[in-house]
């Protein structure tokens, strides 16, 4: 084999696929690209096996299952139904109510979390961007509650929440205004339920949008601080002029991520509500609703269109997010 | 940065306050564990328990030693299993493709590459229910549980823009010495490619290991049943016992927690970096 391959046609290895095919080296060449191509395809083989076995075809059922009656564990074959499963979603009082209020509370929570988490997380990501000692120990502070999992985080906030006198928060609340706070319950009054799951949401997710913002900040070349600093700059001006810009892409992608992960919210609000004493209605998400039709109603049909709004929405919060970060990143 | 004594006092001060507020919940977890029953829901004067003991650890290893409750080392050991299996069969199959999709060169394969970025788009949780539908026959199986989870395009896509990052130079070397692909994959680009390993296994460990939506919907029996799937039904008995939940809850996060001590730099670094590309 005396050329190997012709490297020099994609000097840094990127983009290769999209890149114009190498060129031709005359008939001589060794067949070296149909023994790739076996191999290739095995080595993908696997994971493209995977990938449409549980995402491929799975994705297009719930959109096939969406036009029909389909009920889970009933004697009737489904019945072609059309767009009526849409049509009831959206206008069927009995459905569309539950429906249509957890289509608000997703977005109730996402425009709550979105600037929240991701200015919580630049705050603490910029506090610890320092060269002190035991940084790295306030680093991993900040991210240990990423590590544990949803179902256990909502069991320890359902306490510190509770209902009672002798909740953590109800307690502190009565310490601090001397008496004046009585028992409040946050996870069954309507009105605070929702920050609640906000509130356990954000404290367990902050740590990982925070650690990627870390990683941007160190991106930023100390240069650029110390000619900020020449120019007499601010904390301010720096953060403004220096550190804003420097980050804008990696902040940007982690509203975005942040937003469709918002969208995704399940399990706190499924462990709450089963066994917590939280208001079903002012936290179902679509999720939720999905779930609880399919598994307690036995209403495939019905939880397969909800299913391909949820899609939907995703989709369209994903490809805004290709579009905001990839024009970022040409600045 | 320059820094003063007091500007630097001023950082932990600052940083020492928020960390306390912030890790309030798991201080919560764990005292609460050491404390009797009674004694966790007990407010502000009761955090700071006067009594420790392990008496709700011996009473959870007690409660799960029969098969009417179910056995804790069978709900560890289901998700331990299955965390291991989707770790491992995961970096396997999602690497090779990734090297198969992004080094080796054949018609058709940017298709097949756009393809995986699509399937990227579709969150598990868009395909639970028909998921739940088709597998209807398979619940209760350990094989449902992690199957649907070893290929994954997001961890294809990570390994791609980390294998994109590599000189050909190198694996031409190889070749050239007359190394085919699977010999300059397994011998050559996997072990230069540790940083990305560790990201992704870190990344799927956690949310394998936390995984709560599908067991929900395809497992009642508590033999095959992952841990915080029995969180959840533990909590949510009545009465309640809350130092035995608690208990429970450390028992539930501890391994990973160890995971995490051990490798604390791996895991920050890997998740950062496997989002900064965006």
């Amino acid at each position: 084999m005396k050329t190997v391959e012709p490297a020099a046609a994609t000097p840094s290895g990127r983009h290769r696929s999209e890149g114009p095919p190498p060129r031709a080296t005359g008939p001589a060449r060794p067949p070296r690209r149909n023994r790739d191509r076996l191999h290739g395809l095995l080595m993908s083989a696997p994971a493209l096996v995977g990938l449409i076995a549980f995402v491929g075809v799975p994705f297009v059922y719930a959109v096939v299952l969406s036009f029909y009656n389909v009920r889970l564990g009933s004697p009737l074959a489904p019945t072609f139904f059309g767009v009526e499963q849409y049509r009831r979603l959206f206008t069927d009082p009995d459905l569309s109510g539950p429906f249509l209020r957890a289509l608000l509370n997703n977005l109730t929570f996402a425009v709550v979390v979105v600037p929240l988490q991701t200015g919580l997380a630049l705050a603490l990501a910029i506090l610890l961007n320092r060269k002190l000692k035991a940084i790295g120990l306030f680093r991993s502070l900040f991210f240990l509650p990423v590590v544990f999992p949803m179902a256990l985080v909502a069991v320890v906030w359902r306490l510190i929440l509770a209902r009672s006198g002798d909740g953590l928060l109800n307690s502190a609340l009565h310490t601090v205004s001397l008496g004046n706070w009585g028992a409040f319950d946050w996870l069954g009054d309507g009105l605070t339920a929702m920050a609640s799951i906000i509130v356990l949401s954000v404290w367990q997710g902050v740590g990982f949008q925070m650690v990627i913002l870390l990683a941007g900040l160190q991106q930023i070349p100390s240069e650029l601080y110390e000619a900020a600093r020449l120019d007499r700059a601010s904390r301010w001006q720096q953060f403004r002029h220096v550190t804003l810009p420097g980050i804008r892409g990696t902040l940007v992608f982690v509203a975005l991520l942040t937003s469709v992960l918002s969208f995704r919210v399940f399990d706190q609000v499924y462990v709450l509500v089963k066994g917590g004493g939280l208001d079903e209605d002012a936290t179902r998400t679509v999720m939720y609703q999905a779930v609880t039709t399919a598994f307690d109603q036995n209403n495939i049909g019905q939880a397969s269109a909800i299913t391909v709004v949820f899609f939907l929405i995703v989709v369209v919060l994903t490809l805004v997010q290709r579009r905001v970060v990839r024009s970022g990143n040409e600045d | 940065m320059t820094s003063t004594p007091l500007r630097r006092l001023l950082d932990y001060t600052v940083l020492s306050v928020l960390a306390f507020v912030f890790v309030l919940p798991v201080l919560y977890l764990v005292l609460g564990s050491f404390k009797p029953s009674d004694q966790v829901l007990s407010g502000l004067t009761g955090f700071l328990p006067t009594h420790l003991s392990l008496d709700n650890y011996r009473a959870v290893l007690d409660a799960f030693d029969s098969d009417a409750t179910g056995y804790l080392w069978r709900f560890m050991g289901v998700s331990l299993f299955l965390s291991t299996v989707v770790v491992l069969g995961g970096l396997v199959v999602n690497s090779m493709a990734a090297y198969g999709l992004t080094r080796l060169r054949w018609r058709g394969q940017g298709a097949v590459f756009t393809l995986v970025l699509l399937l990227m788009l579709v969150p598990f949780e868009a395909v639970a229910v028909p998921l739940f539908y088709l597998f209807n026959d398979q619940r209760n199986t350990l094989a449902i549980q992690a199957v649907p989870f070893l290929a994954n395009a997001f961890s294809v896509y990570q390994f791609a823009t980390f294998f994109r990052a590599i000189p050909p130079s190198i694996e031409e070397a190889a070749r050239i010495d007359g190394a085919g692909p699977w010999r300059t994959f397994f011998a050559i680009v996997v072990p230069m490619s540790k940083p990305v390993f560790a990201s992704v296994a870190i990344l799927t460990f956690l949310t394998q290991w936390g995984s709560f939506l599908w067991p929900v919907l395809m497992v009642s029996d508590p033999a095959v049943r992952p841990l915080p799937l029995e969180m959840s039904v533990f909590q949510g008995q009545q009465p309640v016992d809350w130092g035995q939940v608690l208990a429970f809850g450390v028992l539930l996060v501890l391994p990973v927690l160890i995971v995490f001590a051990f490798f604390q730099r791996w895991f920050v670094q890997g998740v950062a970096a496997s989002a900064v590309k965006g």
